[in-house]
């Protein structure tokens, strides 16, 4: 396998969200704003980066058999120091993301990319799987709550468009979330098509 | 590349056991690590609200007043100026509401701030700045001697527009804050 299939696998041709759609609960839950969308992105990254490593490293080590507690402990560890760090040095970011930190333990892309892939695969692929993997699901969330913030607050990262005024809140409720998520898909997967 | 280990009981127990001793032995660093930082951002954030919702004041003092946590802000002469409570309510839209309130020595509101809301983006999440000075429910320099109550239940707040239930349950919250003040006996 080339550096550059994993690469564009994650990003694009199996990219989590528009493609495999794992890992739905975050991405709706947390992409009511742009920054939002895009912490949540990057430390599913880290974890997926981490644990993709411990477990491809350990694979000889580990009998089949108990291969799922093993890998929900090491992607539990890694989840629990970003929660720790993150409430340490980003107490705010913290509280926004809260509840959705510790539920990366139960992402099914994290499961996923270690089942799937790095259990099978030597520790450099595995690295560069979990690190693209874990930007295209970043670029996906991010995207999402662009487009969320823009129609639900009139702002972009913050920054607001239309001075103080609401938007149309619907959007960052829940209902906007799966409405922007099935039409950025639908976008994206008329994208790959013509491509 | 090692042969993979086989599903023998031992081998399970082994590589089970090893992987959640290091695991636990990786969390107790981070812990110890990140313990300072957390409770001195979490110390940070109250002492910052305490300071948003008091008048001018010099010095601080830390009190329990029927159980409830409350900050009491001295002037330069000594003086008691005002009290900074933490209350809370079950009552919002998403339960649990929880604010810094707090209270000039008469008993008017000097200001609040929201420590943790579970409202609705957008609605009911607007609190914490509808309530404040000048903006359309001001409640700051109002008196909840006679309780703070929204106009639709004949009282003088003006509701979050499409947030009622959090409208009531903030002027819950700073009624209950209020009970706490009187208790908490400015002499």
């Amino acid at each position: 396998m080339k550096a550059s299939d994993i690469i564009k696998n994650g990003l694009i041709k199996e990219n989590p969200t528009w493609v495999l759609v794992l890992g739905m609960c975050p991405t709706l839950a947390t992409t009511t704003s742009a920054v939002n969308g895009m912490m949540m992105g990057l430390a599913t990254t880290f974890v997926l980066v981490m644990s993709n490593i411990v477990i491809s490293l350990l694979k000889s080590l580990i009998p089949d058999k108990v291969r799922i507690p093993a890998f929900i402990v090491v992607i539990a560890t890694f989840v629990t120091i970003v929660q720790m760090v993150m409430q340490g040095y980003m107490p705010d970011m913290y509280e926004t993301l809260g509840l959705f930190i510790p539920l990366i333990v139960v992402n099914c892309i994290v499961l996923g990319r270690a089942e799937a892939f790095a259990s099978k695969n030597n520790v450099w692929h595995s690295l560069l799987d979990g690190l693209f993997m874990g930007l295209g699901f970043t670029w996906a969330l991010t995207l999402i709550g662009l487009v969320r913030e823009l129609l639900g607050a009139g702002a972009i990262f913050g920054h607001s468009l239309i001075g103080g005024n609401d938007g149309m809140l619907l959007f960052i409720l829940a209902p906007g979330g799966f409405l922007v998520l099935g039409y950025l898909m639908a976008l994206v997967k008329r994208m790959q098509k013509k491509s | 590349m090692a042969k993979k280990a086989q599903s023998t009981l031992i081998n399970m127990l082994l590589s089970l056991t090893i992987i959640a001793v290091v695991a636990a032995a990786a969390l107790a660093f981070v812990n110890q690590v990140t313990e300072e930082p957390i409770s001195l951002a979490q110390k940070a954030k109250k002492e910052a609200a305490v300071k948003a919702v008091l008048p001018a004041f010099d010095r601080l003092e830390e009190a329990i007043v029927d159980g409830t946590a409350c900050t009491k802000a001295y002037g330069s002469d000594g003086q008691l100026v005002g009290m900074a409570i933490e209350a809370s309510t079950e009552k919002g839209f998403g339960g649990h509401l929880e604010a810094m309130v707090g209270f000039d020595t008469e008993g008017n509101v000097s200001g609040y701030q929201i420590l943790q809301t579970a409202e609705t983006p957008g609605l009911g999440a607007k609190a914490g700045e509808w309530f404040q000075k000048g903006n359309k429910g001001d409640v700051i320099g109002m008196n909840p001697s006679t309780e703070l109550k929204v106009k639709k239940d004949g009282g003088q707040v003006d509701a979050i527009s499409g947030s009622t239930i959090t409208s009531r349950a903030f002027c819950e919250l700073i009624n209950n804050a209020y009970k706490t003040f009187q208790k908490g006996g400015i002499e």
